[in-house]
């Protein structure tokens, strides 16, 4: 009886074994696929790839500089734009409106902004962000295209806002009673409380939120592809049409052969290279913070 | 328990060979094809119909014109489509002969959102100079010269373009390229173009249509096909013999009724047909010459073989009502012999 026991809870281990290993093993194939794929392009244009600003696909030649900045800044635009809104919103649900009706609703609200389609938001977008930034532009005198940069960092930072909400509710709620009973018996106002313990206490969590926000940011397609504009130049201002290393993939990749293939998976390596080091950098800060965090409340 | 599970994730990874690791054809009486989709909404209705008629099924797939070669070429299916003719590379590659049928004709226009929509009138030269960015204002002389009798705004010309590599990009570029010297130094032909900055791209025709009709002022180029279901307004563009044409299914098959090689390799744009409309193409199945190949049943070439016919014979019938435009009679005639001369084992299959 209880060699069948040993047994199956060795077989048990190794089904989680192979599962976990298989795990690594898709990350390793991926990166593999995707380098070998790209390695034409390597040969050809190797570093100065992420240099040259000329994607000419006539002469193919291409170069990555113009989506490698228009990724980077819209998902940085759009973070900026939506910080405050997801600590707004963290700190209303998880402490104001902990329970009750706003707050469920409330909080089914974010989680189905997080679940709707993106290409619902770009959809959205066109119709409804366009001639808002058109008027912008318009107002500013500039030429009115109505998408670009601005258009699509809107579109980035209304569409992560519920994943660093979440966490940052998350994280808000479970800060412990007594921490703020404490400060509100010593006189604290509620501003204090939130100022002084509320958000140091839960900095690491509402941090984390934030990275995984822009990795989602980072790597979102459809909706920006719609709104940017696709321009493959240097976006001259925020205003401009520019281009993000996800929609140029999702764009030319299906009709493209040979180098240019080749070029689109390059960025697709640089694409999965960058979110890689984003994530872990954010261990790396997350686990430095609550290592902070922890020794500043105790 | 888990010896079951063990038992399920053998039975699945079977499964997966299967499935990806050999090729496979489905069942007789099915056929596959994948490619261009562009004219997939006419094949779903030919094939539904055909279905009905024979109790052939056909699986279409609309996974682009360089895919469907593809797949042509690595014999996962029975027959593509493309809009653009198979390249001596591509041709090569494929091993045996190829052969091309065109099934109906497309047409690119240039489509725009001015107040009121006026009907313009644009010749190639305009075109070239505005989609190089040259022509940035809608009351250009040159603009207004060719259309007297309408009143164009001060406004700005924003130019939209597909993103997404397109046979539409390839046709109209084609055109200009044939038309205009420098369009031809600057840009040349392509699935898609290095356009000059400041131009919007949008993925696909709906991405197109969508931009236009939002923006005042704005330019870009769509299928009529498209560009008849959204209402949008178009230009007439003057072809090579000088008569402005206004793009419709009846005059984009015009454009066919020229000389036509016998392996139907002939770009009509630009085309000499005097009521032409300058910016069609045909687009075509392709399918191998000898249909004995990767072990398939003569049965099965057979049934290609029907389907291919009735495609340019009976099958055009509905090709109008859904506002394509159908092969002339002498493309058809020429579809017919290229359809009668595939062979299995060497023998012609269709008499």
């Amino acid at each position: 009886m209880k060699t069948e026991k040993d047994a199956s809870e060795k077989r048990f281990k190794n089904i989680i074994l192979v599962s976990g290993l298989s795990v690594i093993f898709l990350l390793i194939a991926i990166f593999l696929t995707l380098t070998i794929a790209s390695v034409p392009a390597i040969k050809t244009f190797g570093l100065g790839f992420f240099i040259s600003k000329h994607w000419d696909p006539s002469l193919e030649k291409f170069g990555a500089l113009p989506f490698l900045y228009g990724t980077l800044i819209t998902s940085f635009l759009a973070l900026i734009i939506s910080i405050p809104f997801s600590i707004a919103i963290s700190i209303f649900l998880g402490e104001y409106f902990k329970n009750g009706l706003l707050s469920t609703f409330l909080r089914s609200s974010t989680e189905v902004l997080a679940g709707i389609p993106s290409v619902i938001y770009g959809l959205w977008g066109l119709f409804l962000l366009m001639p808002v930034t058109r008027h912008i532009q318009t107002l500013l005198g500039l030429t009115p295209y109505g998408v670009g940069i601005f258009t699509a960092s809107l579109i980035l930072s209304i569409m992560i806002i519920p994943f660093s909400a979440s966490i940052g509710r998350e994280v808000v709620s479970l800060i412990p009673a007594d921490l703020k009973e404490a400060a509100y018996s010593l006189g604290a106002t509620r501003f204090e409380v939130i100022k002084n313990i509320i958000i140091p206490y839960a900095r690491s969590g509402i941090i984390a939120g934030i990275l995984l926000a822009f990795g989602r940011a980072i790597g979102e397609t459809m909706a920006v592809t719609m709104l940017i504009g696709n321009s493959n130049f240097l976006p001259k201002s925020i205003f401009s049409p520019a281009n993000t290393m996800a929609s140029v993939i999702a764009n030319e990749f299906a009709e493209s052969t040979g180098i240019a293939a080749s070029s689109l998976i390059y960025i697709g390596l640089v694409l999965f290279l960058v979110t890689t080091l984003v994530n872990i950098a954010g261990t790396y800060v997350i686990k430095k913070i609550s290592l902070e965090a922890s020794k500043e409340v105790t | 328990m888990f010896n079951w599970f063990m038992k399920f994730g053998f039975f699945v990874c079977i499964m997966m060979v299967c499935l990806f690791g050999f090729n496979v054809y489905a069942a007789e009486g099915e056929l596959i094809g994948a490619g261009a989709t562009f004219p997939q909404p006419l094949y779903s209705k030919m094939f539904d119909i055909y279905f009905q008629q024979s109790k052939i099924k056909i699986n279409y797939q609309g996974i682009g014109s360089g895919g469907g070669i593809n797949q042509l070429i690595k014999k996962t299916v029975d027959f593509a489509g493309t809009d653009a003719y198979m390249t001596e590379k591509e041709l090569k590659e494929a091993g045996s002969s190829v052969l091309h049928i065109p099934t109906c004709l497309g047409a690119v226009v240039v489509t725009y959102n001015l107040p009121g929509n006026p009907k313009l009138k644009l010749t190639p030269d305009v075109i070239s100079d505005i989609f190089l960015g040259k022509v940035k204002k809608w009351n250009d002389p040159k603009i207004q010269s060719i259309n007297k009798d309408v009143k164009l705004p001060d406004l700005g010309i924003t130019v939209v373009r597909r993103a997404d590599g397109s046979g539409t990009t390839y046709i109209f570029s084609e055109y200009l390229t044939k038309v205009s010297k420098e369009w031809k130094e600057k840009m040349g032909t392509g699935k898609s173009l290095n356009w000059p900055e400041g131009f919007i791209g949008q993925k696909g025709n709906p991405g197109i249509s969508g931009y236009i009709k939002q923006t005042q002022g704005a330019i870009g180029y769509v299928e009529l096909l498209y560009a008849l279901q959204n209402n949008m307004a178009f230009a007439s563009i003057k072809n090579k013999s000088g008569n402005f044409i206004e793009p419709t299914p009846k005059t984009v098959s015009n454009a066919a009724k020229i000389k036509i090689p016998a392996d139907t390799n002939v770009s009509l744009t630009d085309t000499d047909a005097k009521d032409g409309y300058p910016i069609s193409s045909f687009t075509w199945l392709i399918f191998y010459k000898e249909q004995n190949y990767g072990g398939r049943t003569k049965q099965r070439a057979e049934a290609l073989a029907k389907l291919l016919l009735w495609i340019v014979t009976d099958g055009q019938r509905y090709v109008e009502p859904l506002q394509y435009s159908p092969l002339p009679k002498e493309a058809s005639d020429i579809a017919q012999k290229i359809v009668k001369s595939m062979t299995y084992n060497g023998k012609q299959i269709l008499n």
